[in-house]
């Protein structure tokens, strides 16, 4: 626990003091991202990682705390951090409603029924064009803003989504470690075996399927009022596909991993854009690459290679 | 092995020369395009035209004594990563002007960030709302989907029909399309007997036609880029559909005729003058860049020069032109922008002012119609 | 009319759920003969056209001798796939198996952009495109000949999986790879031979469709979507049950754009996938199971 306690601070403290590193510039906007990336691989890890639950439609529930925030504002004028809680309440409502009938489908069913989920989602936001703007988007949404401070640079996004996404960091790890998190593992393991002991498995898969989606949503809302403007494009099945490869990138059940998933991910592309259109075959390779040689994910990955690196060439084999 | 170290040795000292050689730095213009992703077909050959176009320029010793560079990057057409990489563009690289990017979504989503950092930004979308209402910093080369719908009513309007449906596409391009075509029915006397809409990557419109077909439809307007529309039009043949069809710009490439086969027959489609440019009477004012433009585009790439390259021809002419008359900073580059007069581009002869920053006209359009697989300009 | 119509509509989705229904067999009989939902099965449909295209234009050959060619070079594709991405992997859980094969199909895009670029292409139809009249309603050549392409393979498929040594060993290697192994079967042999079918499948489809679709190096995402749902509505069958799956899809579709609202046919689509799966969870044709603990 203690232990699990510095882990957290290390992580902390790097977070808020690596803006020294990027001076202001562009990678400071990546790494907003990075942020929100962060959260929305972590919420996924909740379902997969803990519950054993694939979900291909996270991308929706992203969309909807994104939209709800943006329509409230931009459309509506209300205050943002009115708007974000409320979003994520009607968000929360929702998931609980589909939860019951989706969660009782198990494997390929369940993918099958949550990438239906995320595209019928998606094709709401392109058809109600009088809410969303449809295709073309919805601008006019405004910045977070606190105390007459208004969060509308990149350093001030990167302490507000980062705050956020520690908090999210620090409530999963006690999840985890709580009587629900054990709960969870006893469901991925077995389902059966967990219910004789007297887990509620069902309920709490539910319980488990709304609170990644709240998460989701928040992040959504965190997007939105950075972005300030909002395209269907970005919350389709690509994204919600994205989102599975960080966290199994990063590493299933493992929280920081989801953290390392979510920042390969997000910084890859910037690095691969030197290669021109080789990008994207380069991105495929590396995937493939990745899950052929890391196939515990980075978190466990890069330790093992460090071992390996580190005792020479005996040990070079096993990694 | 070694060829290749040579060449990599030789290009690094090229580099270094030709760096210290122009000692006055050269004036960055960032460049958004969507070369990949579903709207690559207008990213490729915009990224291609504005890079033949800046290598022309520097060729012929630059501007006022100075070189331009293009930063280019790709969007993929999504406007998350427009705005990631307009911020880089400008925070890094430190631009002085934008052009692209090169759909209507992704040039909405960094109209924030240009009016923030104060960059001008000559979008390539065809959105009218990309510029109206105007924004300081914004403006735009290719023609409004606004014109391009008047320019059809118009002919429908003279041929006194006046009950039309539509088939719009639904993303950006679609729905913006779609958009004016319901405001301005009312002006042309036009009632809109069906509104129907088709997915980007659809493959089957029957459907939709068979709906069409049992309305009350004299003439069907379809606004799309390909190959939707080339489905449509053999969809169209195959239900034996007899309307009158009608396209919108977003296909006046012969790549569409290569696709609908014969089936492209007889659909009239308002398009730039780039398609037509050897057929255009010798006084035409455009006449001259665009036999420029097609020669150039030509040689480049090995195929014709369309109206997508066009626009990213008219954007990097325009901000030469502002540099030309003395602009070197964004906010001096903004300002001769918007004092453009009778700049004869690909896409029209744009004037640009306070209350216009898209600057074209009607003439921007002419109505083509295609027979036995080229284009015939309609009168 | 209204009659017309609605025979216009039925028959217009039959044959836009018959190309799902081919590629939905594809993803079956991988999952079948492995548990593995390949996600690249949409880029061996994308493969298919595009090699189709380079043996017309580029090497001249006639439309006969350039289809086999072209469903060669894709099965091949699928083979170097199987060698080089599955079989390495050395902790085949189910989510690395996703992963691996999304990571493939990013790759085989990629490399396709590359190769044949951005362009849309169409190849001509197999029989020209002069209309055929049912009743009131109206379909191209090319329909027949994807109908009939389809039957073609669900009956194959059947002879395989029931009448030949080969294919009974696949369908035990889905039942119990470990006994199918313990038996003599080389269950490696089985997962390759497994993703040489469907990967020519996959080709199959993706030329028939071509004349009417046309290609482009990303067809591949969508076709692979909707195939795989018109497999998952099958119960991941590699027969009939796929093919009706496929069809219910195409119609649904077609009735959706053509009565409710075209801009939300997909989303009609899928609501009635998803109340039918909450209805039916082991899928439509499948039967309840007690799950094993």
């Amino acid at each position: 626990m203690q232990r699990e306690r510095i882990k957290f601070l290390i992580f902390a403290v790097l977070v808020f003091s690596a803006p020294l590193l990027f001076n202001g510039g562009y990678l400071m906007n990546v790494f907003v991202f990075v942020g929100i990336h962060t959260m929305l691989a972590i919420a996924l890890n909740l379902l997969l990682g803990y519950a054993g639950q694939i979900s291909l439609g996270h991308a929706g529930f992203f969309g909807l705390g994104a939209y709800a925030s943006g329509i409230l504002t931009a459309t509506f004028g209300w205050n943002p951090w009115l708007a974000m809680p409320v979003s994520a309440l009607a968000v929360a409502a929702l998931a609980y409603l589909i939860g019951f009938p989706i969660l009782k489908l198990k494997g390929h069913y369940l993918a099958m029924a949550t990438l239906g989920m995320g595209i019928i989602i998606y094709i709401v936001f392109n058809e109600t064009i009088d809410y969303t703007g449809g295709p073309s988007g919805l601008s006019g949404i405004p910045n977070m803003s606190l105390g007459g401070v208004s969060f509308d640079s990149d350093i001030k996004n990167y302490y507000l989504i980062w705050t956020c996404t520690l908090l999210t960091v620090l409530l999963s790890l006690n999840l985890a470690d709580s009587r629900i998190g054990r709960a969870l593992r006893a469901v991925h393991d077995s389902e059966v075996a967990a219910r004789v002991m007297g887990v509620n498995a069902r309920l709490l898969k539910v319980q488990i399927f709304a609170l990644s989606a709240v998460i989701c949503s928040l992040a959504g809302s965190l997007y939105a009022h950075t972005m300030t403007f909002l395209a269907p494009s970005s919350f389709g099945f690509n994204f919600s596909v994205e989102l599975l490869t960080m966290v199994v990138i990063g590493g299933l059940g493992s929280i920081y991993g989801s953290f390392l998933g979510a920042a390969l991910l997000t910084l890859l592309p910037e690095f691969l854009r030197a290669a021109h259109d080789y990008d994207i075959v380069i991105y495929g390779g590396l995937l493939m690459v990745m899950t052929i040689f890391m196939p515990g994910g980075l978190v466990r990955g890069i330790p093992a290679l460090v071992r390996a690196l580190t005792s020479g060439k005996r040990g070079g084999g096993n990694a | 092995m070694y060829v290749r170290l040579a060449a990599l040795v030789a290009a690094c000292v090229t580099t270094i020369l030709a760096s210290t050689v122009f000692a006055a730095a050269p004036i960055k213009i960032g460049g958004l395009f969507a070369v990949t992703g579903p709207a690559a077909f207008l990213g490729e050959p915009e990224r291609n035209t504005a890079k033949m176009v800046i290598d022309e320029i520097n060729k012929a010793g630059g501007v006022k004594g100075r070189k331009l560079e293009l930063v280019a990057y790709d969007t993929a057409g999504d406007a998350t990563k427009a705005v990631q990489l307009a911020t880089k563009l400008i925070k890094d690289d430190k631009v002085v002007a934008i052009v692209g990017p090169s759909t209507t979504g992704e040039s909405m989503a960094v109209i924030p960030i240009v009016e923030k950092e104060q960059i001008p930004l000559v979008a390539l979308a065809a959105g009218s709302k990309i510029t109206d209402p105007v924004k300081k910093w914004v403006f735009k080369t290719a023609q409004n989907d606004a014109l391009a719908v008047g320019r059809i009513y118009e002919q429908l309007q003279k041929q006194k029909l006046a009950k039309v449906a539509i088939l719009t596409v639904s993303d950006g391009f679609g729905s913006s399309g779609r958009e004016q075509l319901k405001a301005q029915a009312a002006k042309y006397g036009i009632t809109l007997v069906s509104d129907d809409t088709y997915g980007p990557k659809d493959t089957d419109m029957t459907a939709q036609l068979t709906k069409i077909r049992g309305s009350q439809a004299q003439a069907l307007i379809v606004w799309g880029t390909n190959p939707g529309p080339a489905v449509i039009a053999k969809n169209a043949r195959q239900l034996g559909l007899k309307l009158p069809l009608y396209m919108s710009h977003g296909v006046s490439s012969k790549k569409f005729i290569e696709l609908a086969g014969d089936a492209a027959e007889g659909i009239r489609i308002p398009s730039g003058k780039v398609i037509v440019a050897d057929l255009l009477p010798a006084s035409d004012p455009q006449r001259k860049s665009l036999m420029a433009f097609v020669k150039d585009y030509q040689n480049h790439h090995k195929a014709e020069g369309d109206h997508f390259g066009g626009h990213a021809w008219d954007a990097v002419m325009l901000v030469k032109g502002a540099v030309e008359r003395g602009a070197e900073t964004p906010a001096a580059i903004r300002d001769q922008l918007e004092k453009t007069k009778g700049f004869s581009g690909i896409g029209g002869t744009f004037t640009y002012s306070s209350q216009d920053h898209a600057g074209l006209g009607k003439d921007a359009f002419v109505l083509v119609e295609i027979k036995n697989k080229d284009w015939v300009i309609v009168k | 009319m209204q009659f017309d119509q609605l025979l216009q509509y039925a028959v217009s989705g039959l044959s836009t759920g018959a190309i799902y229904a081919l590629i939905g067999i594809g993803f079956s009989i991988i999952y079948n003969a492995t548990g593995i939902i390949n996600f690249a099965q949409g880029e061996f449909v994308m493969l298919g056209g595009l090699f189709t295209l380079t043996f017309l234009d580029l090497l001249k050959l006639p439309v006969w001798a350039a289809v086999p060619c072209a469903v060669a070079a894709s099965t091949l594709a699928g083979l170097v796939f199987e060698r080089l991405a599955i079989r390495p992997l050395r902790q085949p859980t189910p989510i690395n198996l996703v992963i691996i094969t999304i990571g493939g199909s990013i790759l085989i895009r990629g490399l396709a952009m590359l190769f044949w670029g951005k362009d849309t292409h169409s190849i001509p139809s197999f029989s020209g495109d002069d209309p055929i009249a049912i009743g009131g309603a109206t379909i191209l050549p090319q329909h027949l000949w994807i109908l009939g392409i389809t039957m073609v393979i669900v009956a194959a498929n059947r002879f395989y999986f029931y009448h030949t040594i080969s294919g009974k060993a696949m369908r035990a290697c889905s039942y119990n790879p470990r006994a199918a192994g313990l038996v003599g079967i080389d269950v490696r042999r089985m997962v390759l031979f497994s993703f040489v079918i469907s990967s020519a499948m996959g080709a199959v489809a993706g030329i028939i469709v071509a004349p009417l679709t046309m290609t482009a190096y990303d067809v591949g995402i969508m076709l692979g979507l909707k195939g795989f749902c018109a497999a998952i509505i099958g119960g991941m069958s590699s027969g009939i049950a796929t093919v009706v799956g496929g069809l219910i899809l195409g119609v649904l579709e077609s009735l959706g754009a053509g009565l409710v609202s075209s801009g939300y046919k997909d989303a009609i689509a899928f609501i009635i996938l998803l109340l039918l799966l909450f209805l039916r969870p082991q899928g439509l044709f499948g039967k309840r199971e007690s799950e094993r603990v």
